[in-house]
């Protein structure tokens, strides 16, 4: 009990749930596998190894999904060999999940070069997992060729424009989020005007207390923008979601854990599933990194993320593929 | 192929010679160059060299050295590859003089450009 005491967060000087020590510490447990609850307003952080302390309802929530991301189908480089192997673990790690997740976002880089039988060999796989409704975004390796033209018919079905939409899953609102087309020379992600009046328009009617998750490939905060890493207009969007007392966004394309949190807004960023790049600036572009083989698995890996209703808690838990 | 080229820039140092005295020197120079200069390299998510400069009448070619895909696209919609992955090449050839700038439509920070003289 001491110890449970001791990693949960008890100094909160600017009233916004996170004080920097806590912070740091989740920061730390990215990659290894941390549980940050956000509960009435104030975040905790727990390393998994904890989780079997924690009662069922702080632990799992009423509505439980997972992440998955940057499967890059095709890709055969010595970085990883066999990316359907590694996408095959993830899929066994959800399974042997305690709670069963509803179902799974994956945040694009689904294929490596876009082509019908990458797609094809990422769908059979995900049959085999235990959750059957896949919610997609798309990421740039997507889109190659055709304009996303193949990617929209494949998994655009109901969405708008380019590819973005909005659902509701049990009070929580989730918006699916293109910024991976139309790049500039130079430039950034970018979402671009359209979308950003059809996400205005979307979040107008919801109230204020509604926990808001929004998932995009590349990602909406300055992670390193160097190497492209961030997102030309994301303050725009984020703008039109400053009224919500809860946002988490979660992101890809950058194939390592890390997470920030700005006010109300949680930034989270998935490992891939296929094979791991170099934290920012530390290498001289951000090319596969070659890991030793029997290293691979601890640098790729999942995100399970539940929803405590009724009390804006969201849980973000990054499990490696080890 | 290198004939070719050859012929081209013959060509073209004839038409040259035809027109400003003070600029044939410099042209001949250039004509004399080897045809390296014609390469670009994709190397590390960037162009090398990030600036070419080449004769009209030039057939570049680029060359994706990475472990990722990459594209070589006109930002004015002059040339526009397939997707290259690695080792997979592409060829344009300028025929007027002018400056190019182009990038790689998957990762847009990587930037370069061709000047043609």
């Amino acid at each position: 009990m001491a110890d449970r005491v001791k990693d949960e967060i008890l100094h909160d000087h600017n009233d916004d749930g996170i004080d920097r020590r806590g912070f740091l510490k989740c920061m730390a447990w990215a990659g290894t596998g941390a549980l940050c609850v956000m509960s009435g307003g104030v975040l905790k952080s727990y390393s998994l190894s904890r989780l079997p302390d924690l009662s069922p309802k702080e632990a799992l929530g009423e509505l439980s999904f997972v992440q998955i991301s940057d499967s890059h189908m095709g890709f055969n480089k010595p970085a990883n060999p066999d990316v359907a192997g590694t996408l095959k673990a993830a899929v066994d790690k959800i399974n042997g999940l305690s709670a069963a997740p509803e179902f799974m976002l994956h945040t694009g880089d689904i294929s490596h070069l876009s082509k019908p039988e990458e797609f094809d060999t990422v769908d059979q796989i995900l049959k085999s997992a235990k959750p059957k409704d896949v919610f997609y975004v798309p990421g740039e390796h997507d889109l190659l060729n055709d304009d996303g033209k193949q990617f929209l018919e494949r998994y655009g079905k109901g969405s708008k424009g380019g590819g973005w939409y909005s659902f509701d899953k049990k009070g929580a609102h989730f918006i699916g989020l293109v910024n991976v087309m139309n790049l500039k020379a130079g430039g950034l992600g970018t979402l671009g005007h359209e979308q950003l009046e059809w996400l205005e328009d979307d979040v107008k009617r919801l109230k204020h207390s509604t926990p808001i998750v929004v998932f995009a490939h590349i990602p909406l905060w300055s992670v390193y923008p160097e190497w492209g890493w961030g997102t030309e207009d994301s303050a725009e969007a984020l703008g039109y979601l400053k009224k919500f007392g809860s946002v988490t966004v979660l992101n890809g394309h950058i194939h390592q854990t890390m997470q920030k949190v700005e006010g109300n807004v949680t930034f989270h960023t998935a490992a891939s599933t296929a094979f791991p790049q170099p934290q920012p600036g530390k290498a001289d572009s951000p090319g596969p990194m070659k890991v030793p083989a029997e290293q691979l698995k601890s640098v790729l890996g999942i995100t399970d993320v539940n929803y405590v209703q009724g009390q804006h808690a969201l849980a973000v838990v990054d499990s490696t593929l080890a | 192929m290198r004939r070719s080229v050859f012929a081209v820039l013959t060509a073209a140092l004839v038409i040259g010679m035809g027109t400003i005295g003070t600029g044939q020197k410099n042209f001949v120079a250039r004509a004399q160059q080897k045809p390296e200069t014609t390469e670009v390299k994709i190397d590390n998510f960037s162009f090398g060299p990030a600036t070419l400069t080449v004769p009209v009448g030039t057939s570049v070619t680029w060359t994706n050295r990475d472990d990722i895909p990459h594209t070589v696209v006109s930002t004015e919609g002059v040339f526009k590859s397939k997707v290259l992955d690695t080792d997979e090449k592409f060829s344009f050839t300028f025929s007027k003089a002018g400056t190019y700038p182009y990038f790689c439509s998957i990762h847009p920070k990587m930037t370069g450009k061709v000047i043609v003289q």
